[in-house]
């Protein structure tokens, strides 16, 4: 047997004959622009640059979404003086893909300093995208000063009272869980008591073979204690969908993609729109990352998914702003 | 009155006399040290506050400045004072007015803490 990684799934869940191992190497690829569909239970995969070649039939899945993270309008140091063009350039990504979006999820700091000027503007951008649905879950610069009174009336109506709530898309269940909120001296995100009980109830009675995508802000696995970049109660969420076969974690904050497979769950961070942040610790802090103005865009980005029914997998495809 | 006492009664006043020259120069001494000390500066930057503990006496106003590309927020994890949210440049002031320890920390980045001492 071939040397195991903690990260690596070592079960074929599809029995489609492919290991997880082929579909993370896709995943690896993405990040420099492929793109993977599982299609009749083989994992195919295309180069980007190619993709003007090919017959838009052949990449269908059968649910298809976008997620955007980080715009933090309203930032304006070096690192991004215009946040509003790059968010407009992510839109024109979005509405450039050859199978379009039904929906757009926005995994939080949508503004940078929770002003009602900063959520307008990026109501007004998502507004051109060609999905007209979008989904938010909070980021902590979005619930600053007023405790998060805004965010809710804004982006929140439907939600429990905390913010959390969950939704179907042809038979895949979407949870967005909100962990910036009360958060404690020394800690990391929290998703909090009120909150996984709900989290417990909404999934209780779903079949196992239901795909679940859960979006949050803060990831729900540890990517580095020290920069808070972790939630200290996610173990408890997670434990909550071990039944279910497929789970995709959703998550922003760190302004860089990462991904992570433990068990029958997939965890993926995304690019910001607005900067990119430094790797775990090859800074002194999780500051903006300055980079040269001509490199700017291609470490910004935005996360396309394609599901394909009957399949285990999500074909999650990163792509950069240039 | 008769001598030794009038002498010990001078002795006496003059001793009271010195001390109440030192006692007032000590007071004096004593107040320009309080006006020293009446104001302290925290700078935040790279996500941390600096110093991250400084000990001040009674009475004394820090005041925090936002040197970071960033925003932060200055919350007392005893919900003693609590900044609003703090973007480059700006400032929070806090004036204790009772000795003891006050812990606080960055409520948007909870990985940043401080500490005042207050004696």
């Amino acid at each position: 047997m071939a040397n195991r990684t903690k990260d690596e799934i070592l079960h074929d869940h599809n029995n489609d004959g492919i290991d997880r191992r082929g579909f993370l190497k896709c995943m690896a690829w993405a990040g420099t622009g492929a793109f993977c569909v599982m299609q009749g239970g083989v994992l195919k995969s295309y180069s980007m640059s190619r993709l003007s070649e090919m017959n838009p039939a052949d990449m269908k899945g059968e649910l298809s979404f976008a997620q955007i993270s980080d715009s933090h309008m309203g930032f304006n140091k070096p690192a991004n003086p215009d946040v509003a063009a790059t968010l407009q350039a992510a839109v024109g990504k979005i509405n450039a893909l050859s199978t379009p979006p039904e929906f757009l999820l926005h995994t939080g700091d949508i503004s940078h300093l929770s002003k009602p000027e900063e959520f307008d503007t990026v109501e007004q951008i998502l507004k051109s995208a060609s999905a007209k649905d979008v989904f938010y879950v909070p980021g902590e610069h979005d619930v600053l000063n007023d405790d998060g009174k805004q965010y809710h009336e804004r982006f929140a109506k439907g939600a429990q009272p905390g913010g959390w709530y969950s939704f179907e898309k042809k038979g895949v269940h979407f949870v967005g869980l909100v962990n910036v909120m009360n958060l404690k001296s020394g800690g990391l995100g929290s998703l909090g008591h009120d909150q996984l009980e709900w989290l417990e109830d909404d999934v209780k009675h779903l079949k196992s073979s239901t795909p679940i995508i859960v979006f949050a802000h803060i990831p729900l696995w540890t990517v580095y204690p020290d920069w808070g970049w972790g939630t200290e109660d996610s173990a408890q969420a997670l434990a909550y969908l071990k039944k279910f076969g497929s789970v995709t974690v959703l998550n922003g904050h760190i302004h860089q993609i990462m991904q992570k497979v433990e068990g029958n769950v997939t965890f993926h961070t995304a690019c910001s729109t607005a900067f990119p942040q430094p790797k775990p610790g090859e800074a002194p802090s999780p500051g903006p990352m300055k980079v040269p103005a001509e490199q700017l865009r291609s470490v910004l980005g935005i996360t396309d998914v394609n599901y394909v029914r009957g399949q285990h997998a999500l074909a999650v495809v990163d792509s950069t702003l240039a | 009155m008769r001598r030794s006492v009038f002498v010990a009664s001078l002795l006496v006043t003059a001793v009271m006399g010195l001390g109440g020259i030192v006692g007032e120069h000590k007071s004096f001494a004593a107040s320009a040290q309080e006006k020293q000390s009446s104001s302290a500066e925290v700078k935040i930057d790279n996500f941390s506050f600096g110093p991250v503990a400084i000990t001040v006496s009674v009475g004394t106003t820090v005041t925090w400045i936002n040197r970071d590309d960033i925003p932060h927020t200055v919350v007392s994890t005893d919900k003693v004072f609590k900044s609003k949210v703090l973007d480059t440049d700006e400032k929070f002031s806090y004036t204790f007015t009772k000795a003891g320890e006050y812990p606080y920390f960055c409520s948007i980045h909870p990985k940043m803490t401080g500490k005042v001492v207050v004696q």
